[in-house]
């Protein structure tokens, strides 16, 4: 099998004032279709700049990056917008909703810097990223009118609405707490069930054993790169969580 | 990415901040109206002038005596003006070629009096020729013939001063007093209103100039004469050929004329040229506020941009190029001054109507006005809305989408 994504000497140098700061230095890894992969690592690891690079938001120094078959490390500008809007969905740690937007308008977004997708097409896929998502009852809501989980939902049917070969996770449950956030890995593991590629950055342990594979990053190389044989289920460990406090009030 | 998308996403981003919106169409609509009410204002005075002219005659010429003049101050003004004389009416009528209508023109101040009923009207001289050359008409009544009766004493009468001599009407047949002598009204004269300084042309006496120079005033120097130029654009022509009678008539062989003549042409464009000039000074003013408007734009845009940060990187992030959000935020920007531009020739329209009504000034909005003031209009909202833009198209979106 070929890989979906395929790095190789990556290196990514930022030029502060008269030093240079090595944030990558020579990483390499193959990421296989219907992976799941954590990349975890402390702040300073690199973990931010390899992101930037996987989603073709930054370039590499030096180094080979291939995605879905096509060498993008020398692409230009416009080049690599058009291949973050239909190869690669992402989720942000704060959603990234536009506010005062309506949801299915939030998930519509990506498809509307698509010219080959029509208007009635359009409509159509985000109704569906909704459903795929639980949030088909929400669809008119703004952003400030839904949960912190909920908010996190659309934003996932936003990376899934151009059916992207790649879905990359930064901190996605970094703003949400323990309930929510095994909620949200009940629906990663669930997309990556139905085929999705994930790419899960993350610096919460428990977080990494939702995934079938973790890379740990330190100082800009791959320490650790290792299977993950002990898959837990999110929807176990949801359950296995004590049970809410409630309040008379809310009940 | 379509254009008509694009257009659809600056809608929604401009729906999304209603009141900034409305604030930066605000300074466009302010602009905009301005410009158009002032160039109404102008256009409006240049047309109220050309128009009492007409009402006064358009091709009316008068003669008058050449005062001299030193250093401002007239020199002997009976001895050295050349005057005016009943001959030089003649001739005029039976020798000029480019003139159709020749009337003296002699006042005699004081009261016209009927009964309990006075009017302060001025006595004016004429000969028939006058109505044809200011375009009077007869209400009423006939037209006195001053070359079969010379010195009758009758008049024709203006509506102002029926309005005062015979508040109850139907002045034909009556007789007024002026300076205690009776004239017969045998005619009345229809409305004309106002004239080009505001003066009541309808406050008028008419009688035959022989009755004024024989029986009021006692001289035989005529002050002014009127003629009507027979053609348009001849009035060149007709001046020269007058001067060459009158000079004719005296053998005259001064350097200097003896006669100032004054032609409407003449008069229409110097007070055009004066309203000209008062239509620039207005519409420079307006195009100043319709400027500020556009910095305005400006402004709202470059924070907009700023505010907007996050948002921009997002949409880089799911894939919309440079091109794209430049598009978006010039879009935005161009709606903004169009729409401007829209309600702004609406409140212009609106404005101008409010300052006929309210302030009685005449007001003529000229098609010319409403497209330039549009067309700055776009024009301001792309220029305008560039800078801005291009700083937007230009962010880093890692950068922007990590922007507090």
């Amino acid at each position: 099998m070929n890989p979906i994504l395929s790095i190789r000497h990556l290196h990514r140098d930022f030029k502060m004032g008269d030093e240079v700061v090595h944030a990558l230095r020579g990483v390499s890894y193959d990421i296989f279709p219907g992976e799941f992969v954590t990349i975890m690592g402390t702040s300073g690891s690199g973990k931010t700049t390899m992101l930037n690079i996987l989603g073709c938001m930054d370039k590499p120094t030096s180094g080979e990056y291939v995605l879905d078959g096509e060498h993008v490390e020398t692409l230009k500008r416009d080049a690599r917008a058009r291949i973050r809007g239909t190869k690669i969905g992402f989720v942000f740690q704060s959603y990234n909703l536009l506010s005062r937007t309506t949801a299915i308008e939030n998930v519509e977004l990506p498809l509307l810097y698509n010219p080959k997708i029509s208007a009635r097409e359009r409509r159509e896929r985000a109704v569906a990223a909704l459903k795929r998502v639980g949030l088909e009852d929400r669809m008119n809501h703004l952003p400030n009118q839904l949960s912190g989980g909920q908010q996190q939902r659309v934003a996932i049917a936003r990376a899934l609405v151009n059916d992207p070969v790649i879905i990359l996770a930064d901190e996605a449950t970094g703003n949400l707490d323990t309930r929510t956030s095994y909620e949200i890995m009940m629906l990663f593991q669930e997309l990556n069930k139905q085929g999705k590629t994930i790419i899960f950055v993350t610096h919460e342990p428990d977080i990494a054993t939702f995934s079938s594979r973790t890379i740990t990053l330190r100082d800009g190389l791959v320490r650790k790169d290792i299977a993950n044989e002990n898959v837990q289920d999110a929807r176990a460990a949801f359950d296995a969580l004590p049970p809410p406090e409630t309040f008379e009030e809310d009940a | 990415m379509s254009p008509l998308t694009l257009i659809k996403i600056a809608f929604a981003a401009l729906l999304r901040n209603k009141m900034r919106t409305v604030l930066s169409i605000l300074g466009i609509v302010i602009g905009v109206a301005a410009v158009i009410t002032m160039t109404a204002m102008g256009e409006g005075s240049k047309q109220s002038i050309r128009e009492k002219m007409s009402s006064m005659g358009t091709n009316a010429i008068i003669i008058m005596p050449n005062q001299q003049r030193r250093g401002g101050v007239q020199m002997d003004a009976s001895g050295a003006a050349e005057a005016l004389e009943e001959a030089d009416v003649i001739a005029l009528r039976e020798n000029a070629t480019y003139i159709n209508a020749v009337s003296p023109m002699i006042t005699a101040g004081g009261q016209a009096i009927v009964g309990n009923n006075n009017s302060p009207t001025p006595l004016s001289g004429i000969s028939a020729d006058y109505l044809k050359i200011r375009n009077y008409e007869i209400d009423d009544g006939v037209m006195f013939d001053d070359t079969a009766d010379r010195m009758a004493k009758v008049c024709v009468i203006g509506q102002t001063v029926i309005k005062n001599l015979f508040p109850e009407g139907n002045p034909i047949g009556k007789t007024i007093r002026y300076k205690s002598i009776p004239l017969k009204v045998i005619g009345t004269l229809k409305a004309k209103g106002s004239g080009d300084f505001g003066q009541d042309q309808d406050d008028v006496i008419f009688t035959p100039y022989q009755t004024v120079m024989k029986r009021f005033t006692a001289t035989t120097a005529i002050r002014q004469i009127y003629a009507n130029s027979a053609h348009e654009g001849y009035a060149e022509q007709a001046t020269e050929e007058i001067m060459q009678i009158l000079k004719e008539r005296r053998n005259w062989t001064k350097p200097m004329d003896p006669f100032r003549i004054f032609t409407q042409e003449e008069m229409l464009e110097m007070m055009t040229s004066t309203t000209n000039l008062l239509s620039v000074v207005l519409t420079a003013i307006a195009g100043i506020s319709l400027l500020v408007g556009g910095i305005g734009i400006m402004n709202i845009m470059y924070v907009s941009v700023t505010e907007r940060t996050r948002e921009i990187g997002l949409r880089m992030a799911i894939g919309a190029r440079g091109r794209d959000i430049l598009l978006q935020f010039l879009f935005e920007s161009v709606i903004i001054s169009l729409l401007g531009g829209f309600i702004g020739i609406l409140f212009g329209g609106l404005a101008s109507f409010a300052v006929r009504m309210i302030a009685n000034w005449p007001m003529s909005i000229s098609l010319t006005s409403v497209v330039v003031s549009f067309g700055v209009c776009f024009v301001t909202g792309v220029f305008f809305g560039w800078y801005p833009a291009r700083k937007a198209s230009r962010l880093d979106p890692i950068e922007a989408l990590r922007f507090e």
